[in-house]
């Protein structure tokens, strides 16, 4: 159960306009369509001829391809065609950097789950057993699993010729004088922090149609990026993006997960050119777990500098990713380890420094938080540490050197809207945190903790001077309302919030709306549905369309009533005086006036964030036009005989900017709660000898709804000047927190300290069984692995930031 | 091939003649042979219950069950919940409170809480929560399900 506060007095919208559309728990527009079962995702999709497609995967670690032999498999009846390495050599990668991935395997095999061939057959059943007929040989080569055996020089690279160690990306930045801050603190600390790995798990398992007619490629696929498939289909196939149309379906969740190019989608696009038959892949369970891209393990030295009054001089963080087999958003997540921790402090000095490293696994990327849970955990948790020693109350430590609206982070980041502050004084207060901690009794406890996130990634993935988001708007003489946008909605409603924003700007309702989205034939650019960019960049766009239509059809209005255009406002699908609302046009008179005096009714919006980076090397990573804000209370149990935690309720205050439907920001934040609580206590990718093990919904825990404590939000509007009627992100910031809030909450139920993400019941027992003995009652890694960063790049701060 | 043999199916009321091989999962010929694609599969292995069917009004995994093995027995998938009158009472809930993020575990989600309703009317948290234990859901963290399923109980009970 849930409790949603009611915004209070001090929390209302600084603008005085009465909404009717926006703030309201209206329903989403797909919602029936999601509740009858009629809403058809990639795999409810079928064409006439359709063949269904399978991927043979790789069975070794890190082997050479050796022989690769299709033949019996091509000779079996119902198969049409079968694909290798060869039939599609151009490598390709979401990022510019790292075009390092091919469809299917060429030479060599990265991790056990690489795709090495593909099969086209009549029907499931013949290709599976065609895939079991293809003959492979594999030359095993030694293989790295982890970061310490990434970094070994005996390890052979994953990657390009030579000797180990296995570096894919690495990052070096000082802001300011670290180490001069740490000689003028009083008070210096260091730890050493590591967070496993885990999966997005969407319900919905990839799939992607593909058909081929007339010289033009259609794809359907359950993807969170269109416009970037498109690109990399044209890439890979050699194609005009001209003869290439991407839908992407209704997405079944995504979290992140579904933001790469993926080998189904290439093979899909291949076979169905080389058969001319429409084909179809759905990953199993077990593939969804090969293709991860999942959060990467990051091993962290967190080391900082505090006055006895708590206030910081200088911060430092060393970080290890493990990347797994291929690049993916890796070197963007190298640097988003490194790119926040100033959004929530004032730090006065920052040092940051990360390396990427590739390992014989299932590639990491971009999970929901991005790159930024990891650090956020190791900060907030070194941060309860520093308070502990300095004897200050971990919520006052926090208080003192929260960063303030309208400033600028040591990194150039630019904060605009910032209700840090009020995040932290309503979970506080609500979950009487000051009467709690430390005087519960033993096996009980609370913990808190904060954090930032963007709305929206501030640079595309790819340079470039176009917009980010554009929307179109044509209204028919029915007065409905058609509006277009690229924005694939992965169930955290971003079609509906366009809807909303353009019925509250014309007057109308979501029901005169018609959304169409996520197709490249039909729908103006949106990068796609990643950074928690969609509701502030696409939503902009929507409103600049949507204020461009409305000026059209007042503006005809005002000429049919004779009255000043000033006069004039919309609501209620009614043009009328503000101060003579009986003189009106009903919407859709007003519009056949408009049509009358300026056909088409057609406008279009457009959006691009302002330039923010700042000037270094790196500084693409990290700007947003705007940062929500979270702050995060966890009352937990801890069973002392069994080690196991039981989270019983969790308080959350989410600075949204401002809900555009709070129903479904509230939904994100719960949400965000879950997958945090499970990354913190039980999910996790484990391998042994080269194999992932948790291949399956049994063997990856997740919470089920037993395990889901209370959890009561609270939004908090601080309306900023460029979102969408002050609107910010919700889908990813409200996870951060609470993974460190728990640990934190363990702490202070039973004393120890589990520096290591998942915190499961094993740890928990030996950090007991270690205290109980007189030892310190931790578990964790003691120091990272040796290894030469490279020099720093030193960057004055901002002005702003050392005011 | 495995041979094929003429299996009758009652699904949501309605009867269906489908020739097929005996292996052959109520999820395949749901989704594949009638074209009921709101059954969903999230696993193929009875982890999930995005596969959830009623089968006589109790919740079946669709995956784990022959189709064969459904001969003779009543069958509601999701396409069956509303009526010529409207959206079921669970439907209409989930839809009111946003239960639904992605939709995608919505159907198996919706018929297990039928079930639970049409056993017992007025459940209490913990029941509720017992009876969607084996149903996962990955965006909302299970509360809004929660509310919507206590507010379609409370609806449907001002309604007899």
């Amino acid at each position: 159960m849930t409790v949603v506060e009611e915004p209070r007095a001090d929390d209302a919208p600084v603008e005085a306009e009465e909404l009717s559309v926006v703030g309201k728990p209206l329903r989403k527009i797909d919602a029936e369509a999601k509740v009858t079962g009629r809403l058809r995702y990639a795999d409810d999709l079928s064409l006439p001829r359709m063949l269904v497609g399978k991927l043979l995967r790789s069975t070794r670690p890190h082997a050479v391809i050796r022989r690769l032999d299709v033949s019996r498999a091509l000779a079996l009846p119902g198969v049409h065609a079968v694909l290798t390495g060869k039939s599609l050599p151009i490598p390709y990668g979401i990022l510019p950097v790292s075009q390092d991935e091919h469809a299917l395997a060429l030479e060599k095999v990265r991790y056990v789950g690489e795709p090495v061939a593909a099969v086209a057959a009549i029907d499931e059943e013949t290709a599976e057993r065609a895939v079991g007929l293809i003959e492979v040989e594999y030359e095993d080569l030694p293989s790295a699993m982890s970061i310490p055996e990434a970094l070994r020089p005996d390890t052979p690279r994953i990657h390009g010729e030579g000797d180990g160690p296995n570096v894919d990306r690495v990052a070096a930045l000082e802001f300011g004088d670290v180490e001069a801050g740490f000689l003028e603190a009083d008070h210096v600390r260091e730890d050493v922090f590591f967070f496993g790995g885990n999966a997005h798990m969407p319900l919905e398992q990839h799939s992607a149609l593909a058909s081929w007619e007339a010289g033009k490629l259609t794809i359907q696929s359950s993807t969170q990026v269109p416009h970037y498939l498109h690109r990399t289909l044209a890439r890979v196939l050699e194609l005009p993006a001209s003869r290439i149309r991407v839908i992407a379906t209704p997405v079944g969740g995504g979290f992140g997960g579904k933001s790469d190019p993926f080998s189904h989608e290439l093979v899909a696009a291949k076979l169905a050119i080389v058969t001319n038959r429409p084909v179809k892949f759905t990953l199993t369970r077990e593939e969804v777990f090969y293709a991860h891209r999942g959060r990467h393990p990051v091993l962290m030295e967190v080391k900082s500098g505090f006055t006895t009054d708590g206030r910081i001089t200088a911060l430092s963080f060393r970080n290890m990713l493990d990347g797994g087999g291929f690049g993916s958003f890796g070197a963007a997540t190298t640097y988003y380890t490194g790119a926040l921790q100033g959004t929530t402090y004032r730090l006065p000095a920052y040092r940051f420094e990360a390396v990427r490293l590739h390992t014989n696994k299932p590639p990491c990327g971009p999970k929901r938080g991005h790159g930024t849970p990891q650090p956020r955990f190791a900060l907030e948790c070194h941060l309860d540490k520093v308070a502990e020693e300095l004897g200050i109350d971990p919520v006052e430590l926090r208080l003192r050197n929260a960063i303030e609206p309208f400033s600028k982070t040591v990194n150039h980041l630019r904060i605009t809207s910032c209700g840090l502050v009020e995040c932290i004084e309503r979970v506080v207060e609500a979950s009487g945190f000051h009467d709690k901690h430390g005087r519960l009794p033993h096996g009980r406890g609370v913990g808190f903790a904060v954090s930032a996130y963007l709305s929206g990634a501030g640079l595309p993935i790819y340079f470039n001077d176009m917009s980010q988001s554009e929307v179109q708007i044509k209204v028919d003489r029915g007065g409905g309302v058609t509006v277009y946008s690229m924005a694939a909605d992965i169930g955290q409603g971003s079609s509906s919030v366009l809807a909303y924003i353009v019925a509250e700007v014309l007057g109308i309702v979501p029901e005169d709306i018609a959304v169409v989205t996520a197709d490249t034939d039909l729908t103006p650019i949106d990068l796609g549905s990643y950074s928690s960019r969609v509701t502030f960049m696409a939503g902009n766009a929507a409103l600049d369309a949507a204020r461009q239509m409305r000026d059209l059809v007042v503006g005809a209005a005002a000429e049919k009533l004779e009255v000043d255009v000033a006069q004039l406002t919309t609501a209620g699908r009614r043009v009328f005086d503000r101060d003579d609302p009986e003189r009106c046009l009903e919407w859709e008179q007003a519009v056949h006036a408009a049509s009358a005096l300026r056909a088409p009714l057609v406008t279009a919006g457009t959006y691009r964030a302002p330039d923010l980076a700042g000037p270094f090397k790196g500084s693409g990573v990290g700007p947003s036009p705007a940062y929500s804000f979270t702050a995060a209370v966890v009352e937990l149990d801890c069973d002392v005989e069994t080690g196991a935690v039981t989270v019983d309720q969790v308080w959350v205050a989410h600075d949204v900017g401002r809900a555009i439907n709070p129903l479904l920001a509230v939904g994100q934040t719960e949400g965000s709660v879950y997958m945090a609580l499970g990354e913190a206590l039980m999910e996790e990718l484990t391998f042994r000898d080269g194999l992932l093990e948790s291949t399956s919904l049994f063997d990856y825990k997740s919470p089920t709804v037993l395990e889901m404590p209370e959890v009561h939000t609270y939004l908090i509007e601080t309306i900023d000047p460029e979102g969408p009627f002050g609107a910010k992100e919700a889908g990813q910031g409200p996870l951060l927190p609470v993974i460190p809030a728990v640990a934190n909450a363990l702490h202070d139920a039973v004393g120890v300290r589990i520096d290591e993400v998942p915190i499961t019941p094993d740890k928990v027992l030996k950090a007991l069984d270690l205290a109980a003995r007189g030892k310190p009652g931790r578990v964790g890694p003691k120091a990272l692995p040796a290894f030469d960063f490279p020099p720093l790049i030193h960057v004055e701060p901002p002005e702003e930031a050392l005011r | 091939m495995s041979p094929r043999g003429l299996v009758e199916l009652v699904v949501n009321g309605e009867h269906h003649g489908v020739a097929i091989e005996q292996q052959r999962t109520l999820l395949e010929v749901l989704r594949e042979d009638l074209d009921l694609t709101g059954t969903k599969h999230g696993c193929e292995l009875g982890e999930c219950g995005a596969c959830t069917v009623l089968v006589d009004g109790e919740p079946h995994l669709s995956c784990l069950t022959l189709a064969v093995e459904a001969e003779g027995h009543e069958i509601t998938t999701v396409e069956g919940l509303a009526s010529a009158d409207g959206l079921h009472p669970l439907q209409d809930a989930f839809a009111d409170l946003s239960a639904a993020q992605c939709g995608y575990c919505s159907p198996g989600m919706l018929l297990t809480a039928k079930a639970l309703l049409d056993s017992n009317p007025s459940p209490t948290l913990a029941e509720t929560k017992q009876a969607l234990s084996g149903n996962l859901c990955r965006c909302t963290g299970y509360a809004k399900i929660l509310e919507a399923i206590a507010l379609a109980a409370t609806r449907m009970a001002s309604l007899r």
